[in-house]
């Protein structure tokens, strides 16, 4: 019965046919598309590949990019890097759990963000910088961000 | 007019500054004034990485000139492109100024001066989309003359005798790993990136591959003809998005140009590189790991030996060299192994790619050769530390170096030194720290990442890292007991000598390195119940409000999370310290300055 269940995703296994440890690439592709990884797409991806289900399984929970609960339309990462930290990115994510009323992995009520904590995200020069899908927000103080946040509420686009 | 360019910024540093939307004004300028066939825009990443002075990003660079251009906004392009570009005058206001004149070239700003490029030498000087940029500046002649001219056998003896040592860990020579790998025995083997920068405060392997993407290309080429590859990896995180696109579309200009693939530049030669994307687990920067990771399994490390030279990737002989150390081999191979090894120190030949933040002027990816002086760096590079502020120390090698203190400061930079002050050179992530910073709460806060990122295998790294947070957050919030200073020197010698991987080996250094220089700071948390530099909230002093300067605006009465201040509009408000969580969101929304932490005086909060 999986055969005919996701046909949507069956171009991604049908692009790693062949190749040699194709489950992370595959498993990025799959969340890209349909947003996380809940059991029964897991189990699919299990079969489709032809690895037991626990090797997905183990996969999933070991990465942290990967998710098995649905995620925010946006996700919004406060950087914790050493730089970041130095500059008081602490006080940014306090802020960010004050607007959204969420703590860190938890999507706001209205589902437009997951709030998560990153790792260094590489744009040191700009600490403390907070990240939305993949625009960067630099040298931030908490008082900057009830106004990124609210480039984000009105519409599903990336504010300017 | 002839050979004009302007070049922009667009690293990641730079593009969340504005760059794009100056490019476009310089775009819509030109085509508005009907210039565009007298000068190109080029989007390239500038110098020095993502970054020359990224802190004075978004920037703009006009050539022949080089004359710089940097915290531009939108409306300044339109009179650089009449007083510049048009009437050929420099646009004196906009250019910077340091040490209290107007630099023209950027060749002339502190924080190049003082560089010598090696890794990041095309960086900023080439469009990283276009691989004609990468040719004119020597590009693709180094593996040409090592496909073509050489054996596998002096391909690695001329990286061996340039002493380049691996610039992503533990600096092994990468001349070495090489002939290891070549001389193991197997059909199959693999070249391996490792561009997985996970340490914080490291962003020099993303920036050359945003910028100089060829290069680590031809590197990897080079390296699988001298090992007998003809496969290779790049393992690049997933935070770096703009890495994976820039090098994927590189990727296929090699391969349409014939620097991959089937018999390269008509040799017997063929080779292949494919792009893995990581998932965010730190420990994956670990060789093994990292090998598991490609296999599509958990990034689980494996007791070394067998090192990846003998049974790597699938059990086969894998070469793992990081970016930065990949970006030094086409310059070796051109230049010459003498040239590489004439400079740096003895041990240590080369030049390095520190990404300094923290506490600094002058923040971002700065190259300078070994041997180089901690204060030169700090000061005469980067500009040394804003406000006036003291320097306290510098945090070198992420979560698994060290803290220097201030008073090392002549310390000449190489691998041997580095090591013999507590910290190592890692991926040169050199965060500067100034006076207000609590080296308890730097050391918890590298250990609360090790201990997050710690995968669990071995128990002295997973329930030993974990041990050692406890007792620094015991300390960090006030209830630090007698013995706690000997304990954590004691847990952290014993997950040093029984971690499996350099994750565990190495995840005590910022605690233990703290602890040999500020050891004083743990005794004032533990023994006073004070943070001296006022971070710990739960120790700090809580803040007042200076009567004869507030205005009774009630902004910090609105911020104020526990509700400790009181006042009405036009009333000096007040602040009930018992109740003061010493946060500091009072003192950052008072727009008369009025706020201060109460210990500390008024300016230095």
């Amino acid at each position: 019965m999986g055969a005919e269940k996701f046909p949507e995703l069956d171009p991604i296994f049908a692009k790693y046919r062949g190749k040699k440890g194709t489950l992370i690439p595959v498993l990025h592709e799959v969340q890209n598309r349909v947003g996380y990884l809940p059991e029964d797409i897991q189990k699919h991806v299990a079969q489709k590949l032809n690895v037991p289900l626990s090797k997905v399984t183990g996969v999933i929970s070991f990465y942290s990019f990967f998710s098995t609960e649905p995620q925010g339309e946006h996700t919004l990462g406060v950087c914790l890097g050493t730089a970041c930290y130095v500059k008081g990115a602490e006080a940014l994510v306090e802020e960010v759990k004050d607007q959204l009323d969420i703590s860190e992995g938890e999507t706001s009520d209205d589902g437009k963000f997951t709030l998560t904590v990153t790792r260094c995200v590489g744009t040191c020069s700009l600490a403390p910088v907070v990240m939305i899908d993949n625009k960067y927000y630099g040298n931030l103080k908490p008082a900057d961000i009830p106004e990124i946040l609210a480039k984000y509420q009105d519409s599903g686009q990336e504010g300017k | 007019m002839d050979n004009r360019e302007v070049l922009i910024c667009s690293g990641t540093g730079c593009l969340s500054s504005g760059a794009e939307e100056i490019e476009e004004a310089f775009q819509q300028e030109l085509v508005d004034r009907d210039l565009l066939e007298d000068i190109e825009v080029k989007k390239v990443v500038k110098k020095t990485g993502c970054v020359g002075p990224c802190s004075l990003g978004p920037i703009a660079i006009v050539k022949p000139e080089k004359t710089f251009y940097g915290k531009l906004e939108v409306q300044d392009v339109e009179k650089i492109v009449t007083e510049h570009l048009e009437q050929g005058n420099i646009v004196t206001d906009l250019l910077v100024e340091e040490d209290g004149h107007k630099v023209e070239e950027y060749t002339e700003l502190n924080f190049i001066k003082g560089q010598k490029q090696i890794a990041l030498k095309n960086i900023g000087e080439i469009d990283p989309a276009s691989v004609e940029d990468y040719l004119k500046q020597e590009g693709y002649q180094a593996v040409e003359k090592a496909l073509l001219d050489s054996t596998p056998e002096e391909v690695i003896k001329e990286i061996k005798d340039s002493g380049l040592r691996g610039r992503g860990g533990a600096g092994f020579p990468t001349g070495l790993k090489w002939e290891f790998t070549a001389q193991a025995e197997s059909e199959q083997k693999y070249i391996v990136c490792n561009a997985d920068e996970g340490d914080p405060g490291a962003f020099m392997d993303r920036s050359i591959i945003e910028g100089d993407p060829h290069k680590v290309i031809e590197a990897m080429t080079i390296a699988g003809y001298a090992i007998g590859a003809d496969k290779g990896y790049v393992y690049v995180r997933a935070e770096y998005p703009l890495a994976i696109e820039t090098l994927a579309s590189a990727l296929d200009i090699a391969r349409d140009r014939g620097y991959l693939g089937e018999n390269i530049l008509e040799s017997d030669f063929s080779f292949d590189i494919e792009i893995r994307v990581g998932a965010g687990a730190f420990v994956c920067g670990e060789e093994t790991a990292l090998l598991k990771s490609i296999e599509g399994k958990r990034g689980m490390p494996n007791p070394k030996p067998p090192y990846p030279a003998q049974k790597g990737l699938w059990g086969e002989p894998t070469v793992i060299n990081n970016v930065e150390t990949l970006a030094c081999v086409p310059e070796i191979i051109n230049q010459g192994s003498s040239w590489f090894n004439g400079i740096g120190t003895e041990s240590s030949s080369g030049s390095k790619v520190f990404a300094v933040a923290g506490d600094v002027i002058g923040t971002g990816l700065i190259e300078v050769p070994m041997g180089i002086t901690i204060k030169e760096v700090v000061f005469d590079v980067a500009g040394g530390i804003p406000d006036n502020k003291e320097l306290k120390a510098v945090q070198i090698g992420g979560p698994s170096g060290g803290t220097i203190p201030s008073q090392y400061m002549d310390l000449e930079i190489d691998y041997e030194s580095l090591n013999e002050a507590g910290a190592i050179m890692g991926s040169g992530g050199l965060v500067v720290m100034d006076e207000d910073t609590c080296m308890v709460d730097v050391a918890r806060f590298f250990l609360d990442f090790t201990q997050e990122e710690s995968c669990g295998k071995c128990p002295p790294c997973r329930i030993g890292t974990k041990r050692m947070l406890e007792i620094l957050e015991r300390i960090t919030s006030g209830a630090g007991e007698e013995g706690d200073i000997d304990k954590l020197q004691e847990l952290g010698e014993r997950i040093i000598e029984t971690s499996l991987c350099g994750l565990g080996q190495t995840a005590p250094n910022p605690v233990l390195s703290t602890i040999r220089f500020f050891r004083d700071e743990y005794e004032a948390h533990i023994y006073d119940e004070t943070c001296p530099a006022g971070v710990c909230q739960e120790l700090a002093p809580p803040y007042v409000i200076e009567d004869e300067t507030c205005i009774g605006c009630t902004n910090c009465v609105d911020e104020c999370l526990v509700e400790a201040i009181s006042g009405e509009a036009g009333e000096v408000h007040e602040i009930d310290e018992d109740e003061c969580i010493a946060c500091g969101a009072c003192a950052e929304v008072c727009p008369v300055d009025a706020i201060y932490q109460r210990s500390q005086g008024k300016g230095d909060a």
